[in-house]
């Protein structure tokens, strides 16, 4: 098989705010994902290429970056999916630390904010419910945190709203729907968490490795159960097209 | 910029290192029991290995099979451990895995149900009745999930993307530990009164292995080097089905919960061979049996295509397999052009899971270094020369409580052990000595030692070719000294890879020396030249303790099974 070429962009900002593409020469074997490739640059070409994983099984969600222009995970996208010249960027809706690795650190202090699992009350234990129930949250349940969907959503690579992003809507439904949980988070969603931004583009759902349906299953029926409508003209719209009783 | 040899310091009443299932699970015993805490994780918070786990966790809830019971769950564990495991450990988890499922439940975990509303429950390799509990086939990444949103509305402190390199102690008693912060690229020491190991496994050690990277065996070196006792170093589980084509994703684990939904094995001939095994458990047997059965027929000539044998799952019908098992749909259909609803896959035998470990004291999880604790598979005691499936997920909660809980309250009743500043100094003058451009690539050694120990460490294991490894090891140690690479302390993975060599050649040594030492068959270690189990000569555990820069061998009798538990430990 011929060799791939693969471009990376190089940069450590806290050093330099300067930024290189460099170009290396990757020799492929049958399978190979690109995450493989930045593992044959890092062990014979340059072992200070920066770049986070795991599990290189597409169940992390640690090695997400933009290949040729694409939000995906390294592990998950095979080479052979690809053309002979390869880019790879870091995600751009987060600050770089060096090379593909960005500090996604924000994301954590969001999830501090939301409300955790709030079990109702004198419930026998231990509890019993039905699979349906389980189904409707699990969905959501399989969320890697590979933070694609924050990626490229506009409104968080424009950095100029309260958005917690998809990745956190995503959250609180799973969240929402555990059919033991007593509260109820889309007023924090809408106040704090300023879901009023999204503008239901789908953007975000139609790169997730998990192929949850953010904006359809997560997004919308949160819009839809909006406290404070002048905080979402998308979700007035929403119930009005459905003609849904206040 | 300030120069490289400042460091930080951090003060807490206990330390965890490692985040996985054993670690978080241990942070909230510890805040629960009023302690101040510091998680520190060479990977990103939610991460760790454990959120790649896939089949379930062993309870025996009986909701399904109303029989099971913690007595039955014993026996299976302690049978299958093939008794070299501590008894104490093995009641403990059967007793108390029931009410760490329910617990994880309240915590918000997600399960499965049965008909009546019940957790679900899957049966799994050499476990009597169906005791896995499970969210589909992403056990792991619920268990994860649930226990970081915990920890993440505690008071626990998370030190993520940090990497331990070293753990003070002074005069058989635990000090701190130190590291490097991988994203500023800074040194910190913490001080603590006790600290917890929970840093998993040692697979890396293997060409062909399911670990994720974490797995290089640091938490053991760690402790070892500050004078703990390691354990059962040489059993090592494969795990019967990992993929095996196309090679860049060989080793990937193909869920046992694949043979527990019904999936069955055959050889080229078209024969379900486990019948031939194993007439009575077949594809459900122990992992190291259906492991040697798949490789006996592969070297018997009757493998797959590409040198593995065929897992079928096909007669379960798509919905099904789908709904059960939607990782490995998605595994083989993106990896491999395989439609498992409709093809069957090919599979062979991976490294998967160390029985070895830290020696435990197994009512508190403490070291002989006093305040050091272990949990977890860093951990050693609880599976013997065999672990089943699922048991991992319940050690982690098991154990990890149980240790948290140990840990705070030894640090309640402790004061902070003072030490020399000069073991900080040796500590950052060693990490900056790797980042010397004129080393050699760490990389390649690694290369070198994980493929000796693919090809001699395996699943049928001889002299010939344990001493082959050994030598390989000792031809590599003089080397590390060399090594080194370019760049700074910031997310530097040549960094990294040198630190990690350092604890991969001390692990991989004691792997291979207790491998030679064993002379006998059990559980997970087969040898070919002494092909039958010694009870008489071998009801012992191999330790291996540091002095003074040499690693001493030494033999400790397993513990006789009580009075109480003697029925239930009896062979069958
Ligand atoms: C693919 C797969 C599927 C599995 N499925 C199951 C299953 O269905 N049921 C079951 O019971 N078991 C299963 N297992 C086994 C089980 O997942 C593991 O044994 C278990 O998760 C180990 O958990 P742990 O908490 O001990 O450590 P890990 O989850 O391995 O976590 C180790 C932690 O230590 C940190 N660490 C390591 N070294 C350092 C250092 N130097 N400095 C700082 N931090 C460090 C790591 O970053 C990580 O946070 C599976 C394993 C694999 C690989
Ligand atoms: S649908 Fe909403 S959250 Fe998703 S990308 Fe568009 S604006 Fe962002
Ligand atoms: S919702 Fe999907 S894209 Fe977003 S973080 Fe989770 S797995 Fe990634
Ligand atoms: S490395 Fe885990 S998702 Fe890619």
């Amino acid at each position: 098989m011929e060799d791939v070429k693969i471009k990376i962009r190089r940069s450590e900002p806290a050093l330099s705010s300067e930024w290189r593409y460099e170009e290396y020469s990757v020799p492929v074997v049958e399978g190979m994902v690109v995450l493989d490739a930045v593992h044959y640059i890092q062990n014979n070409i340059d072992p200070t290429l920066a770049v986070r994983w795991n599990c290189k099984a597409a169940r992390c969600g640690s090695c997400s970056a933009e290949i040729d222009g694409k939000p995906k995970l390294m592990c998950k996208t095979r080479l052979d999916s690809l053309g002979s010249k390869i880019t790879i960027n870091p995600i751009k809706a987060y600050p770089v630390v060096k090379d593909l690795v960005t500090d996604v650190s924000q994301n954590y202090e969001i999830a501090k904010k939301i409300p955790p699992f709030t079990p109702k009350q004198g419930l026998q234990e231990p509890w019993k419910f039905m699979q349906i129930d389980v189904t409707r949250s699990k969905e959501f349940r399989t969320c890697i945190e590979c933070f694609l969907c924050q990626d490229v959503c506009h409104v968080i690579r424009e950095h100029q709203s309260n958005y917690y992003g998809p990745k956190h809507v995503v959250k609180i439904a799973a969240l929402d729907l555990h059919p033991i949980d007593s509260i109820d988070r889309s007023e924090l969603m809408h106040h704090d968490g300023g879901l009023g931004y999204c503008d239901i583009t789908k953007c975000c759902q139609n790169v997730c490795p998990e192929e949850i349906r953010i904006t359809d299953n997560a997004i919308i029926p949160e819009k839809e159960r909006i406290v404070d409508h002048a905080y979402d003209p998308i979700g007035v719209l929403i119930k009005k097209i459905k003609k849904r009783k206040w | 910029m300030p120069a490289k040899t400042e460091y930080v310091t951090l003060k807490t009443d206990v330390l965890i290192i490692g985040a996985g299932g054993a670690g978080l699970r241990a942070a909230i015993a510890a805040t629960e029991a009023g302690s101040s805490v510091i998680i520190a994780s060479k990977s990103l918070l939610g991460k760790a290995h454990t959120v790649m786990a896939e089949g379930g966790i062993a309870a025996a809830l009986g909701n399904v099979d109303p029989q099971d019971n913690w007595k039955v769950h014993f026996t299976d564990t302690y049978v299958e451990g093939v008794y070299l495991s501590n008894w104490r450990m093995v009641e403990l988890l059967a007793k108390e895995a029931p009410d760490r499922v329910y617990e994880l439940e309240r915590f918000g975990a997600l399960f499965d149900r049965t008909p009546d509303g019940k957790i679900m429950q899957r049966p799994f390799g050499a476990h009597t009745y169906r005791r896995l509990c499970y969210t589909g086939d992403k056990t792991g990444l619920e268990l994860i999930r649930t226990l970081q949103d915990k920890v993440a509305h505690s008071p626990a402190r998370i030190l993520d993307e940090f990497v331990v390199t070293k753990i003070i102690s002074v005069n058989g008693k635990v000090a701190g530990a130190f590291g490097i912060s991988m994203r500023d690229g800074t040194f910190k020491l913490i001080e603590c009164k006790s600290l917890i190991i929970a840093t998993g496994g040692l697979g890396r050690l293997f060409k062909v292995t399911s670990n994720s990277w974490e797995g290089t065996g640091d938490g053991l070196a760690l402790a070892y080097r500050a004078g703990a006792v390691l354990n059962d170093m040489e059993m090592i589980q494969f795990h019967p089905t990992g993929m095996i084509w196309p090679p860049a994703v060989r080793g990937l684990l193909v869920t046992e919960g694949v043979r527990g939904e019904g999936g069955l094995l055959y050889n080229k001939d078209n024969e379900r061979f486990m019948l031939r095994y194993s007439p009575k458990k077949k594809e459900l047997d122990a992992r190291d049996v259906v492991a040697r059965a798949i490789y006996q027929e592969i070297i018997e000539g009757r493998g797959s295509e590409h040198g593995g044998v065929y897992l079928d799952i096909t007669h379960r019908g798509a919905k099904y397999i789908k709904e059960k098992l939607p990782s490995m749909y998605m595994q083989y259909k993106e990896f491999s052009d395989i439609d498992i609803t409709k093809e069957r896959m090919e599979v062979a035998p991976t490294v998967h899971y160390h029985m070895g470990g830290i020696r435990v004291e197994p009512d508190t999880g403490s070291t002989n270094i006093i305040g050091l604790y272990a949990a977890g598979e860093a951990s050693s005691g609880l599976h013997g020369a065999n672990r089943l499936g699922g048991n991992s997920l319940t050690d982690l909660l098991v154990f990890g409580k149980i240790v948290g809980a140990s840990a705070a309250s030894f640090a309640k009743n402790s004061n902070q052990i003072k030490f020399d500043e000069s073991a900080v100094r040796e500590e950052i003058d060693r990490i900056l000595s790797f980042t010397d451009n004129s080393g050699t690539n760490p990389y390649q050694l690694i290369d070198t030692l994980r493929e000796s120990m693919s090809k001699n460490v395996g699943i049928l294991r001889n002299e010939k070719d344990l001493t082959k490894a050994l030598d390989t090891i000792k031809s590599l140690i003089p080397k590390i000294k060399g090594i080194g690479v370019k760049g700074g302390l910031r997310f530097n993975p040549g960094l990294l890879a040198c630190l990690e060599l350092n604890n991969l050649i001390l692990s991989a040594e004691l792997v291979v020396r207790g491998a030679l030492e064993r002379k006998e068959s059990r559980g997970a270690h087969a040898r070919t030249d002494f092909p039958m189990r010694k009870d008489d000569v071998w009801r012992k555990n191999i330790i291996f303790t540091y002095n003074d820069g040499k690693n001493d061998m030494s033999f400790v009798e397993v513990p006789e099974l009580p009075d109480h538990l003697k029925e239930l430990g009896k062979e069958v």
